[in-house]
This record gives structure tokens, C-alpha cells and sequence, in this order.
């Protein structure tokens, strides 16, 4: 088990297809700030992807590199084969913000008006409108749309130029979950079509649920790229706790099962895929005493390899 | 759906970029539209300049007064021309900072619309009320009879005025990019109106005290007030008001471009 998994396996490589993203050591520097520390990422057409991390992340950063709204301090990147820019002006990525990104006093027509006006060609406004179910609400003015609402309209502007890279930042954040699981329904239907989606969350369950592909950030840096059931794989196990007097983790590299080690003065925290070998190698090889299985929760692994506990020392057992 | 499994190259042909960086009627129309529903903008930029002159352009004791190839009336009237254009270009200008505020600049950024094009855009629709405004101190001109010059006058001074507010229009954008959007329309109003008084559109400058004048000619409406006159005036152009004109143009219309190139801030 690395740290480092490769990415899903189930993506096509023929060199034919064009990455749909594919970012080569790229860096963004805010200052002293470090927000983006060296991010490789190849994304396939037709994948869902979903960029996990806690805020600060990186996440953002890494979102508006790729939609061309910053420019990387350093590396390389590319949409479709060319520069996101280029890419935006053909109509090939659309975003959906959080928030914002509509003015209140255009009416909920004139703002796919407006935008469709934009593109090359797109698609008329009537479908769109039906499509996304605000037809009905054509004619009122944008301010005093709901908040599903203007999601609903964001959402229609997104698949006005009929892209091949969606991309949602933080889609559903203040949706209830009657509205997310209708986000998501709505997402799905279109990414069968072929399309490409990449989103940001902070929920690990929205992540788990709906995507093919899930890429873990921590502090600018990717700790985790594979499937939702390899990164559980990899985040699932259990923890093996016990007193161990003068322990150093050097010593304990290569303890049977051990993902991480963690010294803690005179206690040792193993986090271990078999724990039995694991506690069994402990007792029988080492003087370590009062030893305690605990099983860890996807939350916590989760917290654990995305979490901000840089002092804390973690050595990848097989890496 | 065009999109299917495996996107190569050959797909990506047929998707086009829009010509003229995006640029269209639709927008435009649109962007007028939306200015008519901003009722105070409106009122402010066409109703405040005609009861200005209405208020001190009609006045006997010196309206029909000789003034170049005119009267002081049509002095007056070219002035609150001005003072209007300039209210309605700024404002039109700064609408962008409430486009900020509501995230919609970076909405656009997502779009193949360009920046030249969007300025265009928001320049276009600042001269269409512009124009209303100027449009509308004439007709209260020609409505009251007093103001007194030559067709061809009233013609060259209309265009003037009007071509001539472009300047507040890139003024706008600049403050529009500059500062937030809270209070921006406020502030406006009040660093207009200390141009337009620096600048001798309410009051000739010449009746200030010699170190104010001397403070105005810097000022960027001082330029623009004497070239618009200079038509009914007939005794030539100072080459110091071109200059005022021209520096005061590519300092807004540069600042408008920086501020906007840094402009991407999520909201």
C-alpha cells in the first residue's frame, strides 16, 4: 500500500483520446503562500473527478488554474489539448459557482439570452430554460429568484455552449439534501452523455457517492488519486496504540500491516491494514505494553490524510 | 449532445471562437435595457441637467447676452450638455463595480467574451445615455427658445459634448474597477460635481481666484468644457486643452485596463 496510488485505472489511454485536464508540476505562489505545490493531474474525457480537501487545500487554486481565471507561478497546463483560455473561448468548459456569478436585475430568460449571445453557437434559450426546469419562471427578474433557483439558472448557463468539461466548484454548498440528491441526479444523467465532470467538495460523502475518481489535496499537494473504493481501501484499517518506551520511527518502519507510524513521546500510533500482525509483531518483537485496537472510521481516515496535522510524523509504509 | 466517450482533435474542429471577441447587439441590447430599469441612474443623468438649466440657463438678466457666435443661454446649455453626458457616462462606467459585487465579471470571464469586447460593450451603453442626456438639455433649449446660435452650432457642439464623454465613460470604469461597490454611486456624485465646478461648467473659471485657476486647468473636465465651447466661441483651440484631454484619457483608460486585468476575485 503506498500513499501514492496511480490514478483509476479504468481510463482509457489511447492516444487518440485527448486529457480532458492535464496538469504537469504545477505551482501557484501567493506570496509567501504556497497554495498549489507541485500538482500533476490527468483527467480523461468522460470521468467524473471530484478534487477533495479541507479549505486551504488547494482546491480553489487548482480549479482557476484550469479554468484559466490565474495563471500557474509554475508548470504546465492544458484543456482539451490546449490552453484554457482557448478552450473557453470555443465553449469546451463551463463552470458552476458557488455562489454569485448573476445579475439581479436581468430576468431569468434575458440572462440566458445574454450569455448564449456570447458563444459561437448555442443552444436556444427555450430548451435550455425547459430543460432546466425554470421555464416557469422565465420572466422574473434574477433578485428575487430562491437560491435553488439560481442554482438551476447557473446550471442552465453552464450547458449553454454544450461543453466537454464541466466543472462545479462546491456545487451544493447551503442546498438541503433533497436538493443536492437532485443536483447530483441531474449531474449524472448528463455526464452519461459523455461529458466531462470535475468537481470540488469538502464532502466526503458527495464525493464518495458520485465520483469515478476522487483526487485527495492537502496543502497544495495531491496525498491520494483512485477510485472511491481504493482510497477507502487505502483509508480503512485500524489503529494499534500502545506504550513503547525510547520508540523512534525509524524502528518501526517496517512493522507487518503499518501504514503510518506516529510517535508520541513514549506512545506509538500505528495505523495498520492487519492490525493482528500488526499487535502481534508489537508484543512478541518489541517491549511495547497496554496495547489498544482501535478501528478507525472513513471520517477519520479521511481527516487523516487531508487533515492540517503537519507536525505530526507519518512515514508511508511501502513508499 | 455533440460530446461522446473519447473527444480526439477531429471533434474539437468543429467548435468555433465567436468573432469580434464575442461582441454582440444581443448584449448590447441587453445592457440598455438593464440601464432603463435603474431608475435613479436615469433620472439623475437626464432630469438633474435639464432643471439645472432650466433653473440658471433661461435667466433675463444675462442669457441673451452676446457670447462668441452666440448667447450666454447657449453657453449655458452646451455646460449642463456636458455636465449631464458626463454624469450619465460615469455612471453607466461604474456600473461595473456592481457587476463585481454580484459576481458576474467573473461569470463572464468564463466566456469567450473579451475584454476589449466587454469595455466596448460597457462604453457603448454609457454613450447611449449619454446621448439621452444631451439630447435631452437640447431639446429643453430648443423648447424654451432662449439659447441662441447657429444649426450647425448646436449640431457641432451636441457632437462634441457627446464624443467628448467617452472620457467619463473609461472615468467610470476606472472607479468602477477601483472601488467597491457599496458607495460608489455617492461618491461619484460628489467628485462630479467638484470637477464640474473645477472644470467651469457651473462657474466660468476665470471668476475663481488666481491659485484655484491655476489648481483647474489640471482638473479633467477643464479641457473638455473649453474644447465643447470652442465651437460657439470661434477664437481657437489652446493646445494645453488637448493635452488635458488626452493625458486624462489614457490615465483613466489605462487605469480601467490594469484594474481589470487583476480582476478576478470570487465574491
Amino acid at each position: 500500500m503506498t500513499e501514492m496510488t496511480a490514478s483509476a485505472g479504468a481510463r482509457p489511454a489511447s492516444s487518440k483520446t485527448l486529457l480532458a485536464v492535464d496538469l504537469t508540476g504545477v505551482h501557484k505562489y501567493f506570496g509567501h503562500v504556497h497554495a498549489v505545490d507541485g500538482i500533476d493531474l490527468e483527467i480523461a474525457s468522460g470521468e467524473i473527478v471530484a478534487i477533495l480537501g479541507p479549505n486551504g487545500a488547494g482546491k480553489t487554486s487548482t480549479i482557476d488554474i484550469i479554468l484559466g481565471l490565474s495563471q500557474p507561478s509554475a508548470g504546465h497546463v492544458s484543456v482539451m489539448g490546449m490552453q484554457p483560455r482557448q478552450a473557453i473561448s470555443r465553449g469546451l468548459i463551463s463552470a458552476v459557482m458557488q455562489t454569485g456569478g448573476l445579475l439581479k436585475d436581468l430576468t431569468v430568460s434575458e440572462t440566458v439570452e445574454y450569455t448564449g449571445s456570447l458563444f459561437a453557437s448555442s443552444q436556444p434559450v427555450d430548451e435550455v430554460l425547459r430543460g432546466a426546469g425554470i421555464a416557469d419562471i422565465a420572466d422574473r427578474r434574477v433578485g428575487k429568484c430562491s437560491g435553488g433557483e439560481q442554482q438551476r439558472l447557473r446550471f442552465a448557463l453552464a450547458l449553454l455552449s454544450d461543453p466537454v468539461l464541466l466543472v462545479l466548484d462546491e456545487p451544493t454548498t447551503g442546498m438541503d439534501v433533497e436538493g443536492r440528491r437532485n443536483f447530483w441526479a441531474t449531474i449524472r444523467k448528463d455526464a452519461e452523455q459523455g461529458r466531462t465532470v470535475l468537481f470540488a467538495t469538502h464532502y466526503l460523502e458527495e464525493a464518495d457517492a458520485y465520483a469515478d475518481r476522487i483526487v485527495l489535496l492537502r496543502h497544495g499537494r495531491i496525498v491520494a488519486d483512485g477510485t472511491s473504493s481504493e482510497i477507502k481501501a487505502m483509508a480503512a484499517g485500524r489503529t494499534v496504540r500502545a506504550t513503547l518506551a525510547g520508540a523512534s520511527e525509524d524502528m518501526l518502519r517496517d512493522v507487518p500491516g503499518a501504514d503510518t507510524v506516529e510517535v508520541r513521546g513514549d506512545t506509538v500510533l500505528v495505523h495498520s491494514t492487519d492490525s493482528d500482525a500488526t499487535a502481534r509483531y508489537l508484543l512478541t518483537e518489541t517491549s511495547a505494553k497496554d496495547l489498544e485496537i482501535t478501528a478507525r472510521g472513513i471520517e477519520d481516515a479521511f481527516l487523516a490524510l487531508t487533515g492540517d496535522d503537519t507536525a505530526a510524523a507519518r512515514t508511508g509504509a511501502s513508499s | 449532445m455533440s460530446t461522446t466517450p473519447g473527444i480526439t482533435a477531429q471533434d474539437l474542429r468543429s467548435r468555433r471562437v465567436p468573432p469580434m471577441g464575442g461582441f454582440t447587439l444581443t448584449a448590447l441590447k441587453l445592457e440598455v435595457r438593464r440601464l432603463t430599469r435603474n431608475r435613479r441612474t436615469v433620472i439623475i443623468a437626464i432630469v438633474v441637467p435639464v432643471v439645472f438649466f432650466l433653473l440658471f440657463g433661461l435667466n433675463n438678466q444675462y442669457a441673451n447676452l452676446r457670447y462668441g457666435h452666440g448667447n450666454v443661454s447657449a453657453e449655458v446649455m452646451i455646460s449642463l450638455a456636458l455636465y449631464g453626458a458626463v454624469l450619465a457616462t460615469t455612471f453607466c462606467g461604474a456600473m461595473v463595480s456592481i457587476e463585481r459585487a454580484q459576481g458576474w465579471s467573473r461569470q463572464l470571464r468564463l466566456t469567450p467574451l473579451s475584454p476589449v469586447a466587454y469595455i466596448s460593450i460597457k462604453i457603448l451603453t454609457a454613450l447611449v445615455l449619454g446621448l439621452c442626456s444631451v439630447i435631452a438639455v437640447y431639446v429643453a433649449g430648443i423648447v424654451t427658445h432662449k439659447p441662441s446660435m447657429s444649426v450647425g452650432l448646436w449640431i457641432a457642439t451636441g457632437a462634441s459634448v457627446w464624443i467628448g464623454s467617452l472620457l467619463f465613460a473609461a472615468f467610470g470604469l476606472f472607479l468602477g474597477y477601483l472601488l467597491p461597490a457599496e458607495n460608489v454611486m455617492q461618491l461619484l456624485g460628489l467628485i462630479l460635481a467638484l470637477l464640474s465646478f473645477a472644470g467651469g461648467l457651473f462657474i466660468p473659471v476665470s471668476q475663481y481666484p488666481h491659485v484655484i485657476q491655476e489648481i483647474a486647468k489640471w482638473t479633467p473636465l477643464y479641457g473638455l468644457n473649453e474644447l465643447v465651447h470652442t465651437p460657439l466661441l470661434g477664437n481657437g483651440v489652446d493646445w494645453t486643452w488637448v493635452v488635458n484631454v488626452l493625458a486624462w484619457l489614457v490615465i483613466f483608460a489605462g487605469g480601467a485596463v490594469w484594474r481589470m486585468q487583476k480582476d478576478t476575485a470570487r465574491v
